[in-house]
């Protein structure tokens, strides 16, 4: 019924196997597919783009000066994961997000893993995004990072690779839940068909999360952001009206006599909570950036005399840095005597003399990142690239060989999704999250990306990427 | 409780979507009126424009203030922050910052609307037809607003900006006829013109005839359009509105509007039509538009902007 195209051998297709045959945990979904005439899902397709529009699920992209808002585009084939494949995920990502909050306290107290001789000194300490402001700080039960996005990828040997951490103010949640929905109002027989996990319940986490975060009894909590022509902001309003608490900018906030007050219709309100979705440098123009007109003035000093917490803690970003990226096996063993349950892609470091030059010798097949750069800015992937492209990259990074790392140009795995000729495979990506209060929790589900150009390893919706709702099955024994 | 920025596009979105509604009234009866002879009172349009406070404005870019140049300048002109295309725009810019504290059908009904006046701004839409437009855009908002929305602040600051808005509308448009018209004992047959123009474009000729079954008379006229309370777009109607509103609000901020308000209303609920006359319908009006003004003020320090 559909023109199905099949992935090339060798690559790792999450409903195909190279015989053509159907995985176990795609067979029924597979079976509805066939059933479906193509009419009808083009319908649905349309049905949803139409209701994302309605409901106005959009985001700006950077550098379009229209200043048009897009819609991500909605992929509505499933990317399924079964139940086992899943527990190891979450128990690594819970191992893992355990040890960076034990990394950070450390960094920014008695730093015993520097003393140690894992990871060098000035690797940390002349970092950009290490803030000593936090120095000697003592956060409620040692949380940095109170929600983490782990941006995970299944290789062609099956097996998940951590690709990156995001400790500073990852994205895309709301979309984990607007697909879910979307999928449930377009297609509610499949659901009935499948065990899919929940995910519904994650704003309850969320503010859960926040308030644990605060020693203060009945805490009051705000989501900060940087106002509405910012790319995310759909989300920082859902998530706000989601969790029932006031979305704030910097400009209805204000600090007085060591707390932090918002101006509101019934006087002034004091804050507990600022769940903030603006970067370190921009929440206090008078300890960070001077032009920033998105923070809120003294805030950092009400931050360190402990009047309100911040959600995440200022300075994680050393954390995720791609150039301590590398260390995070060393830090799951230093600080739980653990091995890494999910493994790091292997990582060369420009700045070591000798990985530097077995990088410019294998650029044509590595990808080389920027050590600070983020949303696939900035990136060289060498299979694609052309030789000049490869050739003024050399050159960017002799010049500054310590602002790079590479690593192989790993096959993210497919999943069949809607293209024009039909039904194609395309290269997928997995963004779960992580929340730390008292304790973790997540929800078992995600942010599926989908590279939706031909061959393409971009996922980022500001590159063309678009999403695909993300089912955990349950264990049905 | 809600955060006073909040509140502020609450109130400025309502105000700037009434201020459409009324532009296209004021716009659509000068334009009418426009088609009769000078000696039926017709044509002058700098007086409609006078009431918007763009005279100036408008003069700057087209010296002969031309009818059809004055007519584009008030709907679409992009360079005129007071054409009603703008308000519309300003209206959907306030909605879309709160968009998480209205209804979705609320946000459709305002950005549908704003989406289609840019769109009849390019294509050049027949005037009429566009006035009566708006018209029906602003109804259709104020009754999905009312169909849809939650019973709280967020309510109360959409009337609030709504009935000020009217109100100060409404003073502005009765000031500029009763100029027009003159101290005068005896209205003239010119005058018949303009006070039939003044109803119609506040929606509120039937009610003359049903309240008062007589010939249109300028005090009759003015009582209605300010002291009745049972028409909607008199100053009387809005006035009551804004008292009511006012104590509603949660908090214990506010008192000065609060009792400016109160006190407005006690002054309106017993005022007498020829004590107003008496004084010059003039002179009140000027005042009451300075007393909205205070109160417009009042309610942004207490609660939009509450520094």
């Amino acid at each position: 019924m559909h023109a199905l195209t099949l992935p090339e051998s060798g690559h790792y297709d999450e409903m195909l196997l190279d015989s053509g045959g159907i995985r176990p945990h795609y067979r029924d979904f597979a079976r509805w597919l066939h059933s479906q005439p193509p009419e009808t899902l083009a319908r649905k397709r349309a049905e949803a783009d139409l209701m994302f529009h309605r409901v106005g699920i959009t985001f700006a992209v950077y550098g379009d000066d229209s200043g048009a808002e897009r819609l991500i585009p909605f992929d509505t084939v499933p990317r399924i994961i079964p139940a086992s494949d899943w527990q190891t995920l979450e128990a690594g990502m819970r191992q893992r997000v355990t040890a960076l909050n034990a990394f950070l306290h450390d960094i920014y107290h008695e730093q015993h893993i520097v003393k140690a001789g894992l990871i060098p000194a000035e690797q940390v300490f002349s970092n950009s995004q290490y803030q000593p402001a936090m120095q000697g700080l003592d956060l409620p039960h040692r949380i940095y990072a109170h929600i983490t996005g782990v941006d995970v990828i299944r290789h062609s040997d099956g097996n998940f690779y951590v690709l990156e951490d995001n400790l500073r103010v990852p994205s895309g949640v709301s979309y984990m839940l607007e697909n879910r929905k979307m999928m449930m109002r377009l297609f509610p027989e499949l659901f009935a068909s499948h065990a899919v996990a929940p995910v519904q319940h994650y704003p309850t986490l969320l503010l859960n999360t926040l308030r644990h975060a605060s020693a203060v009894d009945n805490p009051t909590v705000v989501v900060l952001t940087p106002g509405h022509h910012n790319s995310a902001y759909f989300e920082h309003a859902f998530l706000a009206q989601q969790m029932g608490v006031e979305l704030v900018e910097g400009q209805d906030m204000f600090v007085k006599n060591n707390r932090v007050y918002m101006r509101t219709t019934a006087g002034h309100k004091q804050v507990d909570v600022i769940y903030r979705r603006i970067d370190d440098a921009f929440l206090d123009p008078l300890a960070f950036r001077g032009d920033s007109m998105l923070g809120v003035p003294g805030l950092l000093s009400v931050y360190r005399a402990g009047g309100v917490i911040l959600a995440n803690a200022i300075g994680t970003g050393v954390a995720d840095d791609k150039s301590i990226y590398p260390y995070v096996p060393d830090m799951i063993r230093f600080y739980l005597s653990e091995e890494p349950l999910l493994q790091n892609v292997p990582t060369w470091m420009c700045r070591r003399p000798a990985e530097l030059d077995h990088v410019l010798n294998n650029l044509h097949e590595l990808v080389v990142k920027e050590v600070h750069g983020a949303g696939g800015y900035g990136m060289l992937i060498g299979p694609a690239a052309s030789a000049a492209e490869i050739e003024d990259f050399r050159q960017r990074i002799i010049a500054d060989p310590n602002n790079y790392i590479a690593q192989p140009t790993l096959c993210l795995s497919s999943c069949p999704t809607f293209v024009e000729s039909g039904i194609a495979p395309r290269h997928i990506d997995l963004r779960p999250f992580v929340l730390s209060g008292r304790d973790i929790s997540m929800v078992a589900g995600g942010l599926t990306r989908v590279a939706l150009k031909e061959g393409s390893l971009v996922v980022n919706s500001s590159q063309g990427g678009g999403t695909k709702d993300t089912w955990i099955l349950e264990d049905q024994s | 409780m809600m955060l006073s920025r909040t509140a502020s596009q609450l109130y400025w979105m309502s105000r700037y979507m009434e201020r459409a509604e009324n532009l296209a009234r004021l716009l659509d009866v000068t334009h009418s009126l426009s088609l009769l002879p000078q000696s039926r009172g017709g044509a002058d349009i700098s007086a409609a424009l006078a009431t918007t406070g763009a005279l100036e404005a408008c003069r700057a870019r087209h010296p002969q203030l031309a009818a059809g140049d004055v007519m584009h300048f008030m709907t679409f002109d992009a360079a005129n922050p007071a054409c009603i295309v703008n308000c519309l725009k300003y209206a959907r810019e306030n909605a879309h910052a709160v968009r998480g504290k209205i209804t979705g059908e609320m946000w459709e009904s305002i950005n549908a609307t704003w989406l289609e006046a840019r769109q009849m701004g390019l294509e050049g839409r027949p005037l009429a037809g566009f006035f009566d437009w708006v018209k029906e855009r602003s109804h259709l908002f104020r009754g999905t607003t009312y169909g849809t929305i939650q019973r709280n602040d967020a309510f109360s600051f959409i009337r609030l900006g709504t009935f000020m808005e009217r109100a100060d509308n409404t003073a502005r448009l009765i000031n500029v006829k009763s100029h027009l018209v003159g101290n005068a004992a005896e209205d003239s047959a010119a005058d018949f013109y303009l006070w039939g123009a003044l109803l119609r474009s506040l929606g509120a000729f039937e009610a003359y005839h049903e309240l008062y079954r007589d010939t249109l008379s300028s005090r009759r006229v003015a009582e209605l359009l300010i002291l009745r309370p049972d028409v909607p777009r008199s100053l009387r109607a809005c006035v009551d509105e804004i008292a009511e509103l006012l104590p509603r609000i949660k908090g214990d901020t506010g008192h000065r509007a609060k009792r400016q308000a109160a006190t407005l209303h006690a002054e309106m609920s017993y005022g007498q039509i020829d004590s107003i006359l008496d004084d010059g319908l003039h002179t009140y009006l000027t005042q009451f538009l300075s007393q909205i003004h205070d109160l417009g003020d009042a309610i942004h320090g207490a609660y939009l902007e509450a520094a």
